[in-house]
């Protein structure tokens, strides 16, 4: 007697092996081998880099100086994300086509259609600029410290607000923004009584979560010199002085953890 | 203000050309604080003709004319005006869940007010007794500061019709305003319409589907079928007849209860919280 067969076996075996052949040749591009993490010498290089984690540095003087660093880092993250919405907003009413007066019979006028595709254009010009590469450019205009790291941030993440806030609007339910629209309400009237009171949860909620990223990015342009807990961080790492890295990896977990509750506080007032 | 609809013919704008147009010649005049009503069967064309009374949808043939201008001709910013000047009430309530009831109703007054105004309104509300007069004449003024989504669908559509009282609108375009109300409110918001439309002179049109409560209270009827004008009468010439005609292949709208539209409105996609 046959035993029975899944018909499907041959194909997810096929398939299993395509997989593995088409992976083997991006391994090797960017030269995966994670077996070097388990010689001996990079154990004992990396078990002793670890074990100085413990005990963290606590003394009063360190301590002191990671409040300043951190508190600096928010400050970044903070004056970025601000500067950030000043550019977002306007390029969002700007490309918005929700708030389109000229598209609510019909296709949009020409006008406006080409100046929402070039505010679109603008703002995949902001973002496809890493922050770091700003953050580099604006080191050598104002020098080091933490001016460069707002502007890199403003700079990119008005860009990806942007674009974001954009979608979430004309994404969202947009009976009322039309039906105001309709009966002769004026773009920003609509705005304030409608489209916001509508999208409130969700652009308060994406707007904090980018708070979120940007406290960690400016963690990564302390490293080039942008000021805050991360130029602290690279000294750090580059003394190996690994109990000052473990309290400063604690503090990002604390203000990660903030960033987390105050966005799940904020939705459930809004929500 | 006086309304003047000659040979229009009318589609959805995502609609195929070839599809049968919504509306089909249809002439109709209707006289500056004139009270109409629209009826028909579903799928007659009823609130497309109400969207192009509003502005809101361009025809495709014919012309329309209100006050004897044609909108389509006025430039956008004079078009925006105008809009201004008529009120079109939706058959579902537009209103924003999280909004609240007050900030709703003077919605309906933006177009009268300046963009500093009705920000200022946001934190201090202006004129609340109009407000609350306006939700008083539909028995919600004890809702005036709660939340939307806390209400039931009647109470909603009732809002959204408290609205038309504010607005500084010359013609009422309503759909369907009683989908989503008993019979006693259903008599009682009709009641307010029609008065308030009488006492201020305004101009109102509405689709029904009650046919009953369409012949007691309106003085002129307008039938509907396939987008075509079937009759246009005074309400006491329209004999069983006409309603038999108007209905065939649909008599349970004329017999049965009003179809009851689906109150919870589709929840709006989620957007996704990715790192973009």
């Amino acid at each position: 007697m046959d035993r029975l067969r899944d018909p499907a076996w041959a194909g997810r075996v096929f398939w299993t092996g395509a997989a593995l052949v088409l992976l083997w040749p991006l391994g090797v591009a960017t030269e995966f081998r994670p077996w070097q993490l388990f010689m001996p010498d990079t154990l004992k290089v990396t078990s002793r880099f670890l074990g100085s984690f413990f005990p963290p540095a606590l003394s009063a003087e360190f301590l002191a100086l990671v409040a300043r660093g951190a508190w600096r880092t928010v400050a970044i993250a903070t004056a970025g994300v601000t500067l950030a919405l000043l550019i977002a907003v306007p390029a969002t009413l700007l490309s918005a086509r929700v708030l389109s007066i000229s598209a609510l019979s019909g296709r949009m006028a020409r006008g406006p259609f080409w100046l929402r595709q070039a505010v679109r254009w603008m703002l995949i010009v902001l973002r496809s600029i890493p922050e770091l590469v700003w953050a580099l450019v604006f080191v050598r205009v104002v020098g080091l410290g933490p001016t460069a790291g707002v502007l890199a941030i403003a700079l990119t993440y008005g860009g990806m607000l942007g674009k974001v806030y954009g979608e979430i609007l004309d994404s969202g339910e947009t009976h009322a923004t039309e039906t105001l629209l309709r009966n002769g309400a004026g773009r920003l009237q609509t705005l304030a009584y409608a489209l916001l009171p509508q999208n409130a949860a969700e652009l308060t909620s994406y707007t904090v979560y980018r708070w979120e990223c940007a406290i960690r990015s400016s963690v990564v342009l302390g490293f080039v010199g942008a000021g805050g807990l991360g130029q602290e961080l690279d000294s750090s790492m580059k003394m190996f002085n690994g109990s000052e890295v473990a309290t400063m990896l604690f503090v990002f977990f604390g203000l990660v953890a903030a960033a987390d509750g105050i966005s799940g506080w904020l939705r459930r007032r809004l929500g | 203000m006086r309304l003047d609809l000659a040979d229009v013919g009318a589609q959805h704008p995502a609609a195929r050309a070839a599809a049968a147009p919504a509306l089909d010649r249809l002439t109709l005049q209707v006289e500056a604080g004139e009270r109409l009503a629209v009826i028909g069967p579903s799928g007659a064309g009823k609130t497309t003709l109400l969207q192009v009374m509003a502005c809101a949808l361009p025809p495709r043939h014919g012309s329309l004319r209100l006050d004897g201008t044609d909108p389509w001709q006025l430039p956008r910013r004079a078009l925006q005006t105008l809009r201004g000047r008529l009120f079109l009430a939706p058959q579902t309530p537009p209103l924003p869940p999280r909004q609240r009831v007050v900030t709703a109703v003077l919605a309906g007054r933006l177009p009268a007010m300046s963009l500093a105004a009705s920000l200022a309104s946001l934190f201090h509300p202006r004129d609340l007794p109009a407000a609350t007069a306006a939700l008083q004449r539909f028995d919600l003024a004890d809702k005036l500061f709660e939340r939307v989504d806390r209400l039931s669908g009647g109470e909603r559509q009732r809002i959204g019709l408290a609205r038309a009282l504010l607005a500084p609108a010359r013609l009422w375009l309503v759909d369907e305003p009683l989908s989503a109300l008993d019979p006693t409110r259903a008599a009682q918001a009709l009641a307010t319409l029609l008065g308030e439309a009488r006492e201020r002179g305004v101009t109102l049109v509405a689709t029904l589907h009650q046919v009953e409560m369409a012949l007691k209270h309106f003085p002129r009827i307008v039938g509907l079928r396939d987008g075509v004008l079937a009759f246009d009468l005074p309400a006491a010439q329209v004999t069983r007849e006409r309603l038999a005609a108007l209905y065939a292949q649909h008599e349970h709208e004329l017999l049965g209860p009003p179809p009851v539209i689906d109150e919870a409105a589709a929840p709006a996609p989620s957007t996704a919280m990715v790192c973009r």
